[in-house]
């Protein structure tokens, strides 16, 4: 479902993804790990055809992003990291908008909207201003905007940044069940372990834009040799240092500003 | 793909009708650029406080500018009271402050992440930068319509006649799209809300005083006048001072005037449809 070769993009002098190679089966929660400023978003943006790509190739859905990228796009949805739901308008316009702009067909329109509702449990917060969700309830209703399409690949950047554990749990869950329930194929980027452990069948740890492992978080684990290992460890043990939340001034106050948002 | 499980909910994407989901159609493109202007509405009847304050500034430039330049009789408008010269200008003037601020919205959007969504979605990137052009238009008509009244409250001889008032109308819409994506276009470029801040005032003011929208053309110097006629604004004033006013009439032709103004909007849009996509980056 979705194909790397030597994906690569460069920013001025630094190349923030470096000859990554993926490939990531249809039906499967992959999660791409690492540090801020690792490359998870800018792999994202590129397979979601939001950056072209300096050299190499990606095919999504098997399209290639860069000479169909308006193809790719009708395939895929995509929960930013920042939260970019609409305060100023109510759940249920929010997704009306969507259903428009993805060009949902009339006759199904409120169907597919009233399922998201339910499927994420926002039905009766749906016709209430976004600006008095909880931050949970936003990322909830992040996933009815993805899912109302329903697209064969959903790009989820950062899921849970900014929840608390409760929140997170639930946001799993709905992630879990369009795997199951819609057959989609997951692709999410975390710095969260627990998150990755918990969710995804396998893993890429990313490092400075290279791939430093890849496989199932167990098979990881006991790869360092300690299957009892926390993920944590794993990736100490192949990025040589502690997975800290580093990033730019700009990360950061975005990051900020984000968590600000969800209180 | 795996198989659904039994009794969930309907499988994906094997029911999708694909004739139907063609965006690049017109009629989808049509639904999108909508859409985008459904949202401004809606979000302006959430609150509507904004049409209140933006009448702030009409009233000073009408009541009390226009009031006091009526009475020194300094600037020649021929048959026309000062006041109701200008208002057609004020009216410009306050589409052209709504339309300004579409630009660091497209920066605030950024930040917020709602433009990359806007942008993974699959409508073209023309009817996402003329969905906002239209947004645009859904402010500022409202507020058309307050200038409109404060005018006649002041005693400006309002043309009341159906054609003229679809006219202004329209004339607002195109302007309204016009500098909207023009400053779309400038957000694009610059991407952060400090930079942008500077090129909003650097953007409106010359384009107001560069116009003819306060005081006529002709007692212009020179280079003022050039500047002042490839100005878009020039002649949106001009097709709004013949349609708006009972004794208006029209220096450049009604048709050159939304020639231009549709010519401006369509080469702008083009502009930032190319642009618009960086602001992900």
């Amino acid at each position: 479902m979705i194909e790397t070769s030597a994906l690569t993009r460069r920013f001025g002098g630094l190349t923030a993804v470096d000859g990554l190679d993926l490939s990531v089966g249809a039906g499967e929660v992959f999660g791409l790990l690492g540090p801020n400023g690792a490359g998870k978003t800018t792999v994202i943006k590129m397979l979601t055809t939001l950056l072209p790509p300096t050299s190499g190739e990606a095919r999504v859905a098997g399209l290639d992003v860069r000479r169909r990228a308006a193809r790719v796009r009708r395939e895929i949805g995509y929960v930013p990291q920042l939260v970019s739901v609409d305060g100023t308008l109510t759940g249920y316009e929010n997704l009306l908008i969507f259903a428009k702009l993805y060009a949902v067909p009339r006759s199904q329109r409120q169907a597919r909207i009233s399922e998201a509702l339910e499927f994420v449990g926002l039905e009766a917060a749906a016709q209430r201003l976004v600006r008095g969700y909880s931050g949970g309830m936003m990322r909830r209703l992040e996933i009815a905007l993805a899912m109302l399409h329903r697209p064969r690949v959903l790009f989820l950047d950062e899921p849970t940044a900014g929840l608390d554990p409760l929140a997170r749990q639930a946001v799993w869950q709905h992630v879990r069940s369009l795997a199951h329930e819609y057959g989609m194929t997951i692709f999410l980027t975390t710095h969260f372990m627990e998150e990755a452990d918990s969710l995804c069948g396998r893993v890429a740890i990313m490092n400075l834009g290279r791939v430093a492992a890849l496989g199932r978080p167990e098979d990881l684990k006991v790869s360092i040799g300690r299957p009892e290992a926390t993920l944590d460890e794993v990736f100490a043990h192949y990025t040589g240092h502690e997975l800290d939340n580093g990033g730019s001034y700009r990360e950061i106050s975005r990051t900020r500003r984000t968590i600000a948002r969800l209180r | 793909m795996k198989s659904p499980e039994p009794g969930a909910p309907s499988p994906d994407c094997a029911e999708r009708p694909p004739a139907a989901r063609e965006p690049g159609c017109p009629a989808g493109f049509l639904r999108q650029c909508t859409a985008l202007a459904e949202m401004e509405l809606r979000k302006l009847r959430h609150d509507p406080s904004e049409m209140l304050t933006r009448i702030i500034q009409p009233v000073l430039w009408l009541g009390v500018f226009g009031e006091v330049f009526t009475r020194v009789r300094a600037i020649p408008t021929g048959q026309l009271p000062y006041l109701d010269f200008m208002a057609p200008g004020v009216l410009a003037q306050s589409v052209l402050f709504i339309a300004i601020f579409y630009g660091i919205a497209a920066i605030w959007e950024r930040d917020l992440g709602i433009v990359h969504k806007l942008l993974v979605s699959p409508a073209s990137r023309a009817a996402l930068v003329l969905g906002k052009a239209l947004s645009a238009g859904v402010r500022a008509l409202p507020q058309g319509c307050m200038v409109y009244l404060l005018a006649w409250l002041l005693g400006v001889r309002i043309k009341w006649q159906a054609g003229a008032l679809v006219g202004v109308a329209a004339a607002i819409l195109l302007g309204a799209a016009a500098f909207s994506t023009l400053s779309l276009t400038a957000a694009c470029i610059v991407k952060t809300r400090e930079r942008f801040m500077g090129i909003g005032q650097a953007l409106t003011m010359p384009l107001f005083f560069a116009s003819n929208a306060v005081y006529p053309i002709s007692i212009m110097p020179g280079w003022l006048k050039t500047l002042a006629h490839i100005n878009p604004l020039t002649y949106e004033v001009d097709a709004m001072r013949a349609l708006m006013l009972a004794g208006g009439h029209s220096l450049y032709g009604l048709g050159p005037d939304f020639l231009v103004l549709t010519a401006a909007t369509v080469i702008l849009t083009a502009l930032a449809s190319r642009l618009y996509p960086n602001l992900a980056h």
